[in-house]
């Protein structure tokens, strides 16, 4: 039985299930109840969710007491209007999954222990490959860099496309991203596809890539450090770094009409880097989207929550960008969560468990029936996965001081496979020869140089055959080792009658190998014409 | 014919074989560097003849055109997808020649060798024989693997390994009492025994390979023919054949060692035998997910969408011969303006090179033929990726799981595509053994049947 009740926050539209979900929930097993308007901020009206086969529950009571398994999209809070907590409404041992933020909200997971309950926080999945359809957070944060780029345009005075009309030339409007990471880059993408002019910055060179490929221009600091923290996030930066940084900003500051910030430190209030005189610098008319807003801003002068306009330039700090776009967030809220659901439902019959040896569900998990689970061990990443769209992957461990040792110890056991690849068969070889020449007659001698030579050059000369003719190679080379036709036709005049049979049958089979191989070989080529 | 005459002869001939095999470097010389092979052949078998040959020269021409008739007439009759068998059963030819002409050799008392010499003859010999022995049975399993004779599945006896290093032994122990052994009847002997051991132990080594090593199967007799020819080679003291057997030798072994690049594999570990056995075959990680089909419609509306089409053939293109199929669809697409390519991993099909030779076959223009390393970084801007009949060669286990068998081979990367279309027979998994969740992926859809009806009804959809 899965419940999703409506959203109680002050502003919140967004709901954590779409018809389609239900649907596919329906199907695989489960019953469905709906807070009747659970769905109505985003545009899913409860007939729909009804056509979907889910019954609706017309008060927030009967639709907590409903389910053994909550979704919902923010944590549980106090319900002004019932005058009781949310957690208060679940029923004793229930499951629930949604926004948790464990490290701001240690009350909420220990009132959910006593409820004995279990809870998965979405914000808590570990950014493992396997688990990028379970990402929550990328999904939201894809939704607010798009949204950030309509919240600038909205509050831009101009066109974000150059454009020349009958009445004079309009210029492009030159866009900053600060932080490539998912929300930057789909802000680098929206803002690319209005047509603006787009410059990001990043503190990780690796997302350099990604920005170029996105047909963005990355602008470097002249300074050597790596930005890259653990998990794809970025880390603390040193003093002389955020010089550099700062003095770049500036200079762009005076140069670009929108700037959009997302630099976030897990843990950490948000980076302070557009200052006051920066906004001051920049012509009348600009945009700053804070997307950091929440955790504090990365403008100086960002109220949260708020649109204020500072020395002519409109600064944006909603804290709530997905919940603008409630519809879009909700489904893929919803995705996400449906995709974490059958993770732990293999079977599809409505029955979900939760596999604590599972790194992805037992990070989610923060209160596993009762007892609190949080934070989760580290988990052990077994290798080194591709960074994929948005950073998301997992990058490079240990960073830092170890690698230096790490390097080190490669060199010395490379040196010593060296040692073994190289010189040992040289040695071997060279001792094998001695050996050779020591016992050998001339005679054989002359014959072991030409073979030796030969295999050289054979070497050589493949080596350039194109990989295309690889068949037409393998056929000619059979058609040529047939010239073990000559050892044939060298004995066929023996006076011995077993010599000349041996030789005569011989003879047969590698004149059918000659014109079969060199044949074969020709009719190949032909089509290989083109 | 003065001996000098012979010499450069021969010299003549090893160098336009060097030039053939050159030749093969560009598609635009391959065919000037297959003549100059068939002339270097002629060569060395006319001046061979004349020089040679005292009597029965009558018989010989009989025999040769018999001979040449039959190869004619197999090479013409060949279907294209065939030519791994007819590779491996020319091959199997070789290695019979060289082990009669090793015997007829041995036999041959007219020149007399002593100390030394005598004992390096025979050492000749005995490699000679042996090398051609296990050419010849290796390449007749090998046939049959390939022919659907024999099952492909690798024959795994108990203590297989024991077995091929006793039977090494006994090679070599008879080797030992082979060489300076006096008595003629007892040396002939023990060669025979010899002879029958390397052609047990061919028997045992190819089939103790699978299917799917195929290619590094191919590839390792090629080179042990040529092995076999230089071994003859030096037996009777002809350059010749120990140019152009060091030649064909160090092909195949080149050819050998990038087909187990191509498959991240040691190749001690492929001559071993069995794909995955130390890990078990069923083993990492199930896929979860569900299947999405497709059927020809649909696809013929999702490629009439598309702007970049990459086409990823594998073997199942070859069994299902469904090479014509895939030329049609890409001759129309590429007339509604819609880019079409291909990429080939190494070691799809059965031998080397063997899905460019079906896609030359189907008139697919080389030009938009790639290799993997070429087209790899491509995907993220391909539209629709078709995969006919490959499995193992787009497995994204193989980047992505340490523990899976094919983990670290080099692998299409066709998933960072939008859409992958998959036409395969049904949901069992490659030679490997190891599921693919390329299958599941978002963006994969399936096709199951035939390939070849698949791609027809495309084409008519289209």
């Amino acid at each position: 039985m899965i419940a999703i009740p409506a959203e109680i926050h002050r502003g919140e539209k967004r709901v954590a299930t779409s018809p389609e979900v239900v649907r596919k929930l329906i199907a695989a097993g489960f019953e469905v109840t709906l807070e009747s308007g659970a769905g109505t901020g985003a545009n899913f009206s409860d007939d729909i969710f009804r056509g979907m086969g889910a019954a609706i529950a017309t008060d927030a009571e009967s639709a907590w007491a409903a389910g053994d398994l909550i979704l919902k999209v923010r944590p549980p809070e106090f319900n002004d209007e019932l005058g009781r907590h949310e957690i208060d409404l679940m029923s004793t041992g229930a499951r629930l999954i949604s926004f948790i933020w464990p490290a701001q909200h240690e009350d909420l997971l220990s009132q959910l222990a006593a409820k004995q309950a279990t809870a998965l926080a979405m914000d808590s999945i570990p950014r493992l490959s396997r688990a990028q359809k379970l990402d929550a957070l990328s999904s939201m944060a894809n939704i607010a860099g798009y949204r950030a780029v309509i919240e600038a345009a909205h509050h831009f005075g101009r066109f974000f496309s150059g454009q020349i009309t009958a009445a004079g030339k309009v210029d492009p409007a030159k866009v900053m991203v600060i932080g490539a990471g998912v929300a930057g880059l789909a802000a680098i993408g929206a803002a690319k596809s209005l047509g603006a002019i787009v410059r990001a910055f990043d503190t990780r060179p690796e997302v350099k890539d990604q920005i170029e490929s996105m047909d963005a221009e990355f602008l470097e600091l002249e300074f050597e450090e790596e930005g890259s923290g653990e998990g794809g996030y970025a880390k603390v930066m040193s003093k002389e770094f955020i010089e550099a940084e700062m003095a770049l900003f500036a200079e762009q500051a005076r140069e670009v009409d929108v700037i959009i910030t997302t630099a976030l430190i897990p843990g950490k209030p948000a980076p302070k880097l557009i200052t006051n005189a920066m906004v001051l610098s920049m012509r009348d008319g600009s945009v700053i989207v804070d997307l950091a807003a929440e955790q504090g801003g990365n403008c100086e002068e960002t109220v949260p929550g708020k649109v204020v306009t500072r020395y002519g330039v409109h600064i944006v700090g909603y804290t709530d960008l997905p919940s603008r776009l409630a519809s879009q967030s909700s489904q893929l809220y919803a995705t996400n969560i449906y995709n974490l659901i059958m993770d732990m439902c293999p079977e599809k019959d409505g029955n979900i468990m939760v596999d604590m040896d599972d790194d992805v569900i037992r990070g989610a998990t923060v209160v596993n029936q009762g007892e609190i689970t949080w934070p989760p061990p580290a988990i052990e990443v077994s290798a080194e996965r591709k960074p994929s769209f948005g950073g998301q992957a997992i990058k490079h461990e240990g960073k830092g001081s170890s690698d230096k040792t790490h390097d080190a110890a490669i060199g010395a056991s490379g040196i010593s496979r060296f040692a073994k690849s190289v010189w040992l068969p040289m040695i071997l070889g060279g001792l094998a020869l001695f050996g050779l020449g020591q016992v050998a007659p001339p005679s054989f001698m002359a014959h072991f140089t030409v073979f030796v030579l030969s295999c050289f050059i054979g070497y050589m000369v493949i080596w350039n055959v194109s990989a295309t003719l690889h068949t037409p190679l393998m056929s000619v080379t059979n058609a040529i080792s047939s010239i073990i036709i000559l050892g044939a036709l060298t004995q066929i005049s023996s006076t011995s009658n077993l010599i000349y049979i041996l030789a005569g049958i011989a003879a047969f089979i590698t004149c059918i190998n000659i014109v079969g191989g060199f044949s074969v070989t020709q009719r190949m080529l032909q089509m290989f014409k083109g | 014919m003065s001996p000098s005459l012979i010499t450069v002869a021969y010299l003549a001939s090893a160098v336009l074989f060097i030039l053939a095999l050159g030749g093969l470097s560009t598609n635009d010389t391959a065919r000037r560097g297959n003549l100059f092979g068939m002339i270097g052949m002629a060569i060395a078998v006319l001046v061979t003849i004349i020089a040679f040959v005292s009597r029965n020269l009558e018989i010989l021409i009989v025999i040769m055109l018999a001979g040449g008739a039959i190869g004619f007439i197999l090479s013409r009759r060949v279907q294209m997808t065939q030519m791994p068998e007819l590779v491996a059963i020319l091959h199997s030819l070789v290695g019979l020649a060289a082990v009669l002409i090793g015997f007829a050799t041995f036999m041959d008392s007219s020149i007399e060798y002593i100390g030394v010499e005598k004992t390096i003859h025979e050492i000749e010999i005995y490699i000679g024989i042996c090398i051609g022995a296990l050419t010849f049975t290796g390449s007749v399993v090998a046939y049959g693997k390939l022919s659907g004779m024999i099952g492909g599945a690798p024959l795994m006896l108990p203590a297989r390994h024991w077995l091929n290093l006793v039977l090494f032994i006994a090679v070599v122990v008879i080797a030992v009492r082979f060489v300076g052994e006096p008595d003629h009847n007892q040396a002939t002997m023990l060669l025979l025994a010899m002879t029958v051991i390397a052609l047990l132990f061919g028997i045992h080594m190819v089939a103790a390979i699978g299917g799917a090593d195929m290619p590094v199967v191919i590839s390792m007799l090629n080179s042990y023919s040529g092995w076999a020819a230089a071994a003859t080679g030096f037996m009777l003291s002809n350059d010749l054949l120990i140019v152009t057997g060091a030649l064909v030798g160090s092909s195949g072994a080149i050819l050998s060692y990038i087909m187990c690049r191509a498959m991240n594999r040691h190749f001690i570990s492929v001559i071993a035998g069995g794909f995955g056995t130390s890990g078990g075959s069923s083993a990492g990680p199930s896929i979860e997910g569900e299947v999405q089909t497709i059927d020809t419609a649909a696809m013929a509306d999702l490629l009439n969408a598309a702007k970049q089409v990459m086409v990823v053939p594998g073997y199942g293109m070859a069994t299902a011969q469904a090479q014509h199929a895939i030329a049609d669809i890409t001759k129309t697409l590429i007339s509604k303006g819609i880019s079409v390519r291909y990429g080939i991993h190494p070691v799809a099909g059965r031998m080397p090179g063997h899905m460019n030779v079906l896609l030359a076959e189907a008139k697919v223009p080389y030009d938009i033929v790639f290799e993997m390393d070429e087209i790899n970084d491509d995907f993220p801007d391909v539209d629709v990726s078709i995969v006919v009949g490959a499995n193992d060669t787009v497995n994204p286990l193989a980047q992505e799981d340490v523990d899976s068998p094919i983990a670290g081979m080099p692998v299409l990367e066709v998933w960072k595509g939008h859409t992958t279309v998959v036409l395969k027979r049904g949901m069992a998994a490659g030679y490997a053994g190891v599921d693919n969740p390329l299958f599941v992926k978002e963006n994969t859809r399936m096709l199951f049947g035939d390939a070849r009806e698949s791609l027809e009804a495309l084409a008519q959809a289209i």
